[in-house]
């Protein structure tokens, strides 16, 4: 098995006044034919850079190569110049990247982008095109390629878009396949198809592919070797079963026990709690706007006939992928949508038609965390008066006030010096605990988490999912946890509610479900997960 | 199908702004200060008792303010300006007399402007950082600093002037009695000045707009994967940047379809074109303010018509427009 | 702020246009001084060439000083222009924000509406609103303001629009914050600079139209205006060509010390953005 790809000792400079000097440094990695190398590792490792570097496609003054050599099939890419660099690009090797939704050209059909990339390689007859690029769509299992070619991007779905860049990747039939984490912006569903295609065509054409990405589920699936990556170092590599069974270096060992794993909640009492939340036979739908005054309108059901329940001091979890409803439930619960038709009660009061000066009494009782930790907090804010400010609007002293901030962020882990500075002064898991503190403040009964930790680096989620724990444990919250993870969900969860198209399809203990999934959507689920296999061998199901 | 929905969409607003036009013009006069059949009557007819009459049943300024409103708008759809008492000829004769030499104004300096300004925007936003980006866009932000007419005047004194190359007023030499083709080339010979003249400010409009488009679209992912591809720099910029960066200079450009009408005014005032630009500052100095209404309102259908086939012409460049309602 | 100001005077066109604009900030404020009395008195010779002992830019066909009438021109420019600017950049900010905070029915209507205003030849518009209400200082900083505050509109909806939706929005929202608290103590901070970019650049805008309604001869005859200088020497432009040529020049100057003090103020505010292809 000869070698494809060889990155020998690259370097690539990051430019001055960065927190570091280089981007990546000293990393060699092998590509062997027909196998699948996993780069693996957290944001700013540097993974992507060094995929990037591959291409010659860094920011030109931005990053450099300073030092190294890349070597594709015996041929050093550093050293050929531009013309012959963009033969190559398309025809040797193909690159795929993350965000499907903005890697198409909006403006031009499908098929004529797969057909561009016959074009400039010098495929001149344009039947034996044409001929090529349904048989690519056919090979990516489009549906009807023969109309399919003829779409726009935005008439296609997230998996639909990856595969015609996975199409326009592998057209010439190229021996190397870059892939920086092209499924990590899709649906867990999504990604298991993907990543099926991508194996099946990596079998049929041994291709050797270099997979990108932060999640070591996904790498244990699919990867021959690993290489784990770290501020842009190298820090361990060598066959997946070696790095992923039997980590030798402390950061991989970290970085991999804080992946979350399917666990069974420990929390004793199944006793029926009286309800904090009751979500009874929610409906609403939005209506999608047409342009101007006789644009068609269309209904899009969003919730429909939604019944939840959640005892004090439980948490329970909202398990579902995009378009699922579970954000539009959030919204719902936490007032700021109105509901069509149902009931929302709290604490047996009824909250759906709150207005005005009672509402603003309700608010302090259900707060919410957000997902984004860089969106959720005011940047012209220092953190004090973003945790200060609603309870002071809430009638709270403001020496009192202060007492509360200071205990909570006590609370979340940081010094309440914290307060004078702004946000853009922490990392990301520390935004995310002054977001929490936020809602700590205000003395909630129910805390809303909306894909609270989707955001964050792995280690980094361990870390906020304890804090969680560990406050809900302390302070008797009740949460309603929404997520896209089945795992994460596991990790904190005492039920979890699976939603589907806007209708929950099935509730009861993670275990319960895992053992035995009554709905197919919720065993399509489980089967979606990456990393099973990996994670059965490494039996950490705690009983 | 659903192009014609859209198309007809567009009109539905097109004829809610030339309603608008209408109320705006029917609400100035109302609201000046004065009888408002002295003021339609201009500075001219004014003296003349009988006439100011005449305008008084004619706009029937002694009904009730709606049964006026619906008259003015019949008489506007109509395109009846009234009568002008100082040629004694309907205003409808002499505005539409005066409209082709503006057309042949504002659409060449237009076209000049929109070929020179997107070309340079795009020479500057590929070359982006560089000297030759640098110069570019000086150039534009001191072309976009001055004005118009002081141009205009300097241009006279030096080309026509000094220089002698063009001639200095006029869409014609006087007296010359010339036909066909060499009609059309003095007619060219004159119009080079002027046109130019309205034209270097909107390069330099159109110049910075096309600049930050095509910047911003040069950032965005496609471009990568096009990269990813083997595709031509060549290509990406022709196929992939300018197709994309081009959407929002249409719309941009639809937007400024009414500036350069004002623009022209300017011009054709400076160069003593004979357009309605010039006719509009007659009657600004002869206080004609039927006349001026009437331009005004003239200039507003035209700007509404150059808007509907921009809008087509967007929705024909952008297939998310048409398939997407 | 520090930073800030930094790194706008190392934009050159930034260091440029502040010099510029205090340049001729100074000459308007100081007209007074500098040249004490009625700008419209003869006080020379008719038709003196620039250069000429005592009379810097010469004088018109009337005798009356040019350096005069630019130094207090400058005063009628800069006043109108920020007056007009302030009315503009007001009427579209408040437009701007409630179509772009509320959406809806109440953003259809904003739009439309300045959608229409934004089509109506502006300028026309103008000219129309000065001479039927009468040439004056009021009048024409009114029509200024009322054809320009469009392009704002449009932008602080923009802004809006995309704020709205921000997380930090929504938490305020969760906190009781009334809808008028949002808008301004959390929004409005986070669209400033866009604003102040916008409106150096519509102040530019206005001084150029002020102009050319008084080279049209409808500028406040109370006033001595640097268009109104430049239609006045239109006659004699054969001969004494600076008379137009003098007074454009001063509107070029602080036109073009706007327009460098926009654009560096945008690179300042803006920093060239982390490209998308870096670590991780």
């Amino acid at each position: 098995m000869s070698t494809l790809l060889e990155i020998r000792n690259l370097c690539v400079a990051l430019p001055a006044g960065s927190e570091r000097a280089f981007a990546v440094q000293d990393v060699c990695i092998d590509v062997p034919r027909g196998q699948t190398v996993g780069g693996v590792g957290e944001s700013g490792a540097g993974k992507s850079v060094m995929a990037y570097a591959v291409m010659r496609l860094l920011p030109r003054g931005v990053l450099q190569v300073t030092g190294g050599d890349i070597v594709l099939e015996g041929q050093n890419l550093l050293a050929l110049d531009a013309a012959a660099m963009r033969g190559l690009r398309g025809s040797r090797m193909g690159m795929v990247f993350q965000e499907p939704m903005t890697a198409l050209n909006p403006v031009m059909t499908v098929g004529d982008q797969i057909d561009e990339v016959l074009l400039v390689h010098g495929v001149q007859d344009r039947a034996v095109r044409a001929q090529r690029v349904l048989a690519l769509l056919a090979d990516m299992h489009l549906p009807e390629p023969a109309t399919l070619r003829h779409r726009y991007p935005f008439q296609l779905s997230g998996g639909q878009r990856q595969r015609i860049l996975i199409a326009m990747a592998m057209a010439l039939e190229p021996h190397l396949l870059i892939a920086d984490e092209p499924t990590t912006a899709l649906d867990v569903t999504t990604q298991a198809q993907i990543l099926k295609l991508i194996k099946e065509l990596q079998l049929r054409h041994g291709i050797g592919v270099l997979f990108i990405t932060h999640d070591f589920g996904v790498v244990a699936d699919i990867a021959d070797q690993v290489v784990v990556m770290r501020q842009g170092l190298v820090v361990e590599r060598g066959p997946a079963s070696a790095v992923l069974d039997h980590p030798q270096h402390p950061y991989t060992r970290a970085l991999i026990d804080a992946v979350p794993r399917l666990r069974a909640t420990h929390t004793g009492s199944t006793a029926p709690r009286a309800p904090v939340l009751e979500i009874d036979a929610v409906c609403k739908s939005y209506r999608t706007r047409g342009s101007g005054l006789f644009g068609g309108r269309g209904q899009t059901l969003a919730l429909d006939q939604v019944s939840l329940r959640i005892g004090e001091g439980e948490t329970v979890g909202l398990v579902g992928e995009s378009g699922s409803g579970k954000t539009t439930l959030g919204q719902c619960v936490m007032r700021l949508l109105d509901i069509d038709a149902g009931a929302l009660r709290f604490g047996g009061q009824p909250i759906h038609a709150l207005r005005g000066a009672a509402l603003k009494a309700l608010r302090p009782q259900i707060q919410m965390v957000f997902q984004d930790p860089f969106a959720s907090l005011n940047p012209r804010h220092c953190v004090g008066r973003i945790i200060t400010e609603n309870v002071i609007l809430s009638g709270v002293a403001p020496h009192e006030a202060q007492r509360r901030m200071d205990e909570v962020l006590r609370l979340v882990g940081l010094d309440p010096s914290a307060a004078r500075r702004y946000p853009h002064e922490f990392s990301g898991g520390q935004r995310q605990r002054i977001g929490i503190a936020r809602a700590l403040v205000m003395q909630p009964r129910l805390i809303v988490a909306d894909e609270a930790v989707s955001a964050l680096d792995v280690s980094v989620q361990q870390q906020v999912l304890e804090l969680l724990r560990d406050v809900r444990q302390r302070l008797g919250l009740s949460m309603l946890f929404i997520t896209h993870d089945l795992r994460v969900a596991s990790q904190i969860c005492d039920r979890i509610a699976v939603m589907h198209k806007g209708r929950i399809v099935e509730t009861g203990t993670v275990e319960a479900i895992a053992r035995a999934p009554a709905h197919p959507y919720t065993r399509q689920l489980f089967q979606a997960m990456p990393g099973q296999a990996w994670e059965q061998r490494n039996t950490r199901l705690a009983a | 199908m659903e192009r014609l929905l859209f198309f007809a969409r567009r009109c539905l607003k097109a004829l809610l702004v030339i309603l608008c036009v209408i109320a705006i013009n029917f609400a100035l006069i109302r609201a000046a200060p004065g009888d408002p059949a002295t003021i339609l009557a201009g500075e001219a007819g004014a003296v003349d008792a009988g006439f100011v009459e005449r305008i008084r049943k004619d706009y029937g300024l002694d009904q009730p303010l709606p049964v006026q409103f619906v008259a003015y708008l019949q008489q506007l759809a109509t395109f009846n300006f009234g009568t002008s008492y100082r040629e004694n000829r309907p205003v409808q004769e002499i505005i539409f007399e005066k409209l082709p030499a503006t057309l042949l104004l504002t659409l060449s300096a237009f076209v000049f402007s929109v070929v020179v300004g997107v070309g340079l925007g795009m020479a500057a936003a590929r070359r982006a950082g560089t000297w030759v980006d640098a110069t570019i866009t000086a150039a534009s932000l001191v072309f976009f600093a001055m004005p118009l007419f002081w141009f205009g005047l300097l241009a006279i004194v030096l080309f026509s002037v000094k220089l002698g190359w063009l001639p200095s007023y006029g869409m014609s030499t006087v007296g010359a009695d010339l036909k066909g083709w060499q009609a059309w080339l003095d007619v060219g010979h004159h119009l080079l000045l002027p046109a130019v003249t309205l034209g270097l400010f909107y390069v330099a409009v159109y110049t910075r707009v096309t600049r930050a488009a095509a910047i911003e679209v040069m950032d965005q992912d496609f471009v990568k994967t096009a990269r990813a591809k083997g595709v031509p720099e060549r290509r990406i910029w022709r196929h992939h940047i300018l197709r994309n960066a081009l959407l929002p200079v249409i719309t941009f450009v639809s937007l400024q379809a009414g500036h350069i009408l004002g623009g022209s005014v300017l011009v054709e005032t400076v160069f003593a074109w004979p357009g309605i630009g010039r006719l509009a500052f007659d009657a600004l100095f002869q206080r004609d303010y039927n006349l001026l209404l009437a331009v005004f309102f003239v200039s507003s259908v035209m700007v509404v018509l150059f808007n509907l086939v921009a809008d087509l012409l967007y929705s024909i460049a952008d297939p998310r427009i048409e398939l997407q309602t | 702020m520090k930073p800030f100001a930094a790194r706008f005077l190392a934009v050159p066109t930034g260091m440029a246009g502040v010099t510029l604009l205090g340049a001729v900030l100074l000459l308007a404020l100081g007209a007074g001084w500098l040249y004490p009395g009625d700008p419209w008195a003869m006080v020379a010779d008719p038709n003196l060439p620039p250069l000429s002992p005592g009379y810097l830019f010469g004088t018109d066909m009337l005798g009356r000083d040019i350096a005069a009438g630019v130094a207090h021109g400058a005063r009628v420019s800069l006043l109108i222009g920020v007056i007009a600017t302030v009315i503009a950049v007001l009427a579209g900010t408040v437009l701007g924000a409630l179509a772009g905070y509320h959406g809806g029915l109440t953003d259809d209507l904003i739009m439309r509406f300045t959608e229409i205003v934004q089509t109506i030849p502006g300028f026309l518009l103008a000219l129309l609103m000065v001479a039927i209400f009468g040439p004056s200082l009021y009048s024409i900083v009114f029509a200024i303001g009322v054809i320009s505050w469009p392009s704002v509109a449009r932008l602080v909806r923009a802004e809006f629009l995309s704020m709205r939706t921000r997380d930090f929005v929504k938490a305020a929202r969760l906190g009781g914050q009334s809808d008028l608290r949002i808008v301004f103590r959390q929004i409005l901070p986070n669209t400033l600079s866009p604003i102040v970019v916008a409106a150096s650049l519509m102040m530019a805008t206005a001084i150029l139209l002020e102009s050319a309604i008084s080279f049209l001869g409808l500028g406040d005859r109370r006033l001595i205006s640097w268009g109104f200088m430049i239609g006045a020497g239109r006659t004699t432009l054969l001969q004494t060509w600076w008379l137009s040529a003098i007074p454009g020049a001063a509107i070029f100057v602080t036109v073009l010390a706007l327009n460098f003090m926009g654009d560096a103020l945008n690179q300042a505010l803006n920093p060239r953005r982390r490209p998308t292809g870096g670590h991780a």
